[in-house]
C-alpha cells in the first residue's frame, strides 16, 4: 500500500507542474497589457514601465514562470490588483464558503443519487427504474443557473419561504450555525446537488446492473444466501467505481461552482472568479484557478487511494 | 431423424443478412424516445433557421410601454422582455447563436480529439504518451473552471467562447478515441491489412476509422448537452455575446432583474437550453443502446 500512495504522489508531481504552467499561461494569452486594471488612463510611460518592473512582466516569460512558481510554493501567489490584499487570504477566505456549499450539496445529491441508484438498477426495467432513471437524465440536462433562478421565483418570489441571494442576513463575514443563517444555503445546495445526483444515479445503476448480471450473484443465491445478503455483496463490488465517481464530482463541485454562486450572489470562490474575470484583476484570475485546479487534482490522488484501498485489484495493475 | 433435418434446413429463409449500421438505424427508427427527441430538436433546428421567414415580430425592436407583458397577452403569446421586445421572436431567432455557440466546438473537438486519439492508440510508445499526458493535465481541471478560465482569460465574445469550449473538449474526446482505437488496433484484420503492406495512414484511415468512429461519435452527442449548457453559462455570465444579440444564455442574465415582476417570462430561455440539453442527451442514450448488439 505505501509504495503504491509513494509511486501516486510521484505521478501527481508533473501534472501539478504543468497545471501551475497553465495557470501562469492564462494572463499571456489575455489581449491587452495585464496592468491596465491598475494604470490610471493618463499614466505616462514611466509609470507604465515602473509597474511593469515592479510586478515583473519586463522579465522573460521562463524566468518569470520560475519566479511564479518559486513563490507559489512558499504561499505567496502576489497580492490582488483590485484590492491589494495577498491573493491567498482572499481565496481561502472563499473556498471556505465553496466548501461548505459543496458539502452541504455532496450530502444531498449522494444520498439520493445512491438511493435512486441502486433502486433503479436493482429493479430494473420497472417502473421504478423508469422514474429513477428519468430523474437522472433530467438531472444531467438541467442547466443548474436556470434551475437556480426557478427555484428562486418558486421558493423566494412566489411562496417568500427562502433568501434568495446571499449567505446570511449579516453578510459573509457573520456565519453561524442556525437556521438564521442555514436557510441561505437550501437553495444554492439543492440547485448544486442535481447534476451530481443524476451522474450517480446513472452511473451506480449501471454498475447494479452489471454486477448482478454476474455468475457469483447467481451462485450467492444458489447457496441460499438471502436477499439482503445479496444485497450487501453488490453493494460492497459496486463501492469503490461509485466511490470514484463521488469523488470527482465533488471536485467538479469545489471547482465549477462560479455560475450557481453567481445567481445566488454566493461569497465563495466562484463569485470571486467572477469578480476577477471581471475587473481584470490577473493575479487573483490566475491565483484562483491554481487553487481550485490543485484542490481538484488533490481530491482525485485522495480518490485514487481510497479506491486501492477498498480493492486490492487496483493496487497489481 | 435425418428427414427432419432435411427440412429444417430447407425451411431457413435464404434472406440476406442486414449490415451492421442498417440494423443499428431501423432499432433507433423503432424508439419512441429517440425519435421524439429527433422531431423536437429538427423543429427548433428549422425554426431557428427559418426564423427571418416565419412572419415573427422585430426580435430587436423594443417599446418602452408594452415591457415585461405575460405570457398569454393577446398579440405576444410568450410575452414581452425587460426592454419590450417580443419573446416568442427572441427566443427562435436567439436558437441561431446558442445552436452554433453550443454545437460547433463539438464538432471541432470531435474531428481535432479523433485524430488524436487515433493517432495515439494505433502508433502508441512516445507519441501515445506525449499526448495522453497532456490530455491529463486538461483533466487536472473541472470542465467549467477550465472553460470560463480560458473564456475569462481571453475576453468576451463568441469566437471566444467556441475556442475555450473547444479546448475544454478536445481532452475528453482524445481520451475516448485513444482507448476505442487500443481496443482495436491488434485485432487480425489489421494485422491482415498490415501484412499484406498497408501504410500506417491507409490502415488508421481504411480499416480503424470506421470501427472507432460510432463510439465517439455516441460519445460526441452526449457532449453537446453539456456543451449547450456551459455555451449559454458563459453568455450568462457575460462572457459570451454581447446585447442586443438574441442568445438563451445571454437574455435568461438580463431578464433575471425581472423575476420580481413576471418571473415565468424571465424563466422562458432556459426552459430551451434545457429542452435541447435533454434531447441530445436521450438521444445519445438511444444511440448508444441502438449499437450495443449484445441487446
Amino acid at each position: 500500500m505505501f509504495a503504491y500512495i509513494a509511486r501516486r504522489i510521484v505521478y501527481v508531481i508533473p501534472i501539478v507542474i504543468c497545471v501551475a504552467l497553465v495557470c501562469f499561461l492564462l494572463v499571456h494569452i489575455t489581449p491587452g497589457d495585464p496592468l491596465v486594471a491598475v494604470l490610471p488612463a493618463d499614466a505616462s510611460q514611466e509609470l507604465a514601465a515602473q509597474l511593469r518592473s515592479a510586478y515583473g512582466f519586463d522579465r522573460p516569460l521562463p524566468v518569470q514562470f520560475g519566479l511564479w512558481l518559486w513563490r507559489a510554493l512558499h504561499g505567496d501567489l502576489g497580492s490582488s490588483i483590485a484590492t491589494g490584499r495577498p491573493v491567498l487570504t482572499e481565496v481561502m477566505r472563499a473556498v471556505g464558503n465553496t466548501v461548505m456549499l459543496a458539502v452541504a450539496a455532496a450530502m444531498i445529491g449522494f444520498t439520493f443519487g445512491l438511493l435512486f441508484g441502486l433502486i433503479a438498477g436493482y429493479f430494473r426495467d420497472t417502473w421504478v427504474d423508469k422514474v429513477a432513471t428519468s430523474v437522472a437524465i433530467a438531472g444531467v440536462s438541467l442547466p443548474h443557473y436556470w434551475l437556480g433562478m426557478v427555484l428562486v421565483i418558486i421558493f423566494s418570489v412566489q411562496l417568500n419561504w427562502l433568501p434568495a441571494v446571499g449567505a446570511g442576513p449579516g453578510g459573509s463575514g457573520a456565519w453561524a450555525w442556525d437556521w438564521e443563517h442555514l436557510r441561505y444555503l437550501v437553495l444554492p445546495a439543492i440547485t448544486t446537488s442535481v447534476i451530481p445526483m443524476g451522474i450517480i444515479t446513472r452511473t451506480v445503476r449501471a454498475l447494479t446492473g452489471d454486477i448482478l448480471s454476474q455468475d457469483f450473484v447467481e451462485a450467492l443465491r444458489a447457496k441460499g444466501l438471502r436477499e439482503t445478503a445479496v444485497f450487501r455483496h453488490v453493494v460492497k463490488n459496486a463501492a469503490p467505481t461509485a466511490l470514484a465517481v463521488m469523488g470527482l464530482q465533488l471536485g467538479y463541485m469545489l471547482g465549477g461552482s462560479i455560475l450557481i454562486e453567481t445567481v445566488f450572489s454566493w461569497p465563495g470562490s466562484g463569485l470571486l472568479l467572477n469578480s476577477a474575470i471581471f475587473q481584470r484583476d490577473l493575479p487573483l484570475l490566475q491565483g484562483t484557478i491554481l487553487v481550485l485546479a490543485l484542490f481538484f487534482v488533490l481530491l482525485n490522488l485522495l480518490v485514487d487511494i481510497a479506491q486501492a484501498a477498498i480493492d486490492p485489484r487496483i493496487k497489481r495493475s | 431423424m435425418s428427414a427432419m433435418l432435411d427440412s429444417a434446413l430447407q425451411a431457413a429463409p435464404a434472406t440476406k443478412a442486414r449490415g451492421y449500421w442498417a440494423t443499428v438505424a431501423r432499432r433507433i427508427v423503432g424508439d419512441k424516445v429517440s425519435m421524439a427527441c429527433a422531431i423536437i430538436l429538427v423543429l427548433i433546428f428549422a425554426s431557428a433557421l427559418l426564423a427571418p421567414w416565419l412572419g415573427l415580430a422585430d426580435p430587436y425592436q423594443g417599446s418602452m410601454i408594452r415591457r415585461l407583458r405575460h405570457i398569454g397577452t393577446p398579440g405576444y403569446p410568450l410575452g414581452t422582455d425587460e426592454l419590450g421586445r417580443d419573446m416568442l421572436a427572441r427566443l427562435i431567432y436567439g436558437g441561431r447563436l446558442s445552436l452554433i455557440v453550443g454545437i460547433l466546438p463539438v464538432i471541432f473537438a470531435f474531428a481535432i480529439g479523433t485524430s488524436l486519439g487515433l493517432v495515439a492508440g494505433y502508433v502508441g510508445g512516445r507519441i501515445n504518451t506525449a499526448i495522453m499526458r497532456t490530455v491529463d493535465v486538461f483533466y487536472a481541471f473541472p470542465s467549467v473552471l477550465l472553460a470560463i478560465a480560458i473564456s475569462g482569460a481571453l475576453g468576451a465574445g463568441i469566437t471566444n467562447s467556441i475556442v475555450s469550449l473547444t479546448i475544454v473538449f478536445v481532452p475528453q474526446i482524445t481520451r475516448v478515441a485513444e482507448s476505442v482505437t487500443t481496443g482495436v488496433r491488434n485485432m487480425d484484420f489489421v494485422e491482415a491489412a498490415r501484412a499484406s503492406g498497408a501504410g500506417p495512414i491507409t490502415i488508421m484511415r481504411v480499416h480503424m476509422l470506421g470501427n472507432v468512429l460510432g463510439a465517439i461519435f455516441v460519445y460526441a452527442t452526449g457532449l453537446i448537452s453539456v456543451s449547450m449548457i456551459l455555451a449559454a453559462g458563459l453568455s450568462f455570465l457575460g462572457l459570451g455575446t454581447k446585447p442586443p444579440e438574441p442568445e438563451w444564455g445571454l437574455m435568461l442574465n438580463t431578464l433575471r432583474t425581472a423575476i420580481y415582476v413576471n418571473p415565468w417570462v424571465a424563466a422562458l430561455p432556459g426552459a430551451m437550453i434545457f429542452a435541447v440539453s435533454i434531447c441530445f442527451n436521450l438521444l445519445s442514450d438511444g444511440m448508444r443502446s441502438a449499437m450495443d448488439i449484445r441487446n
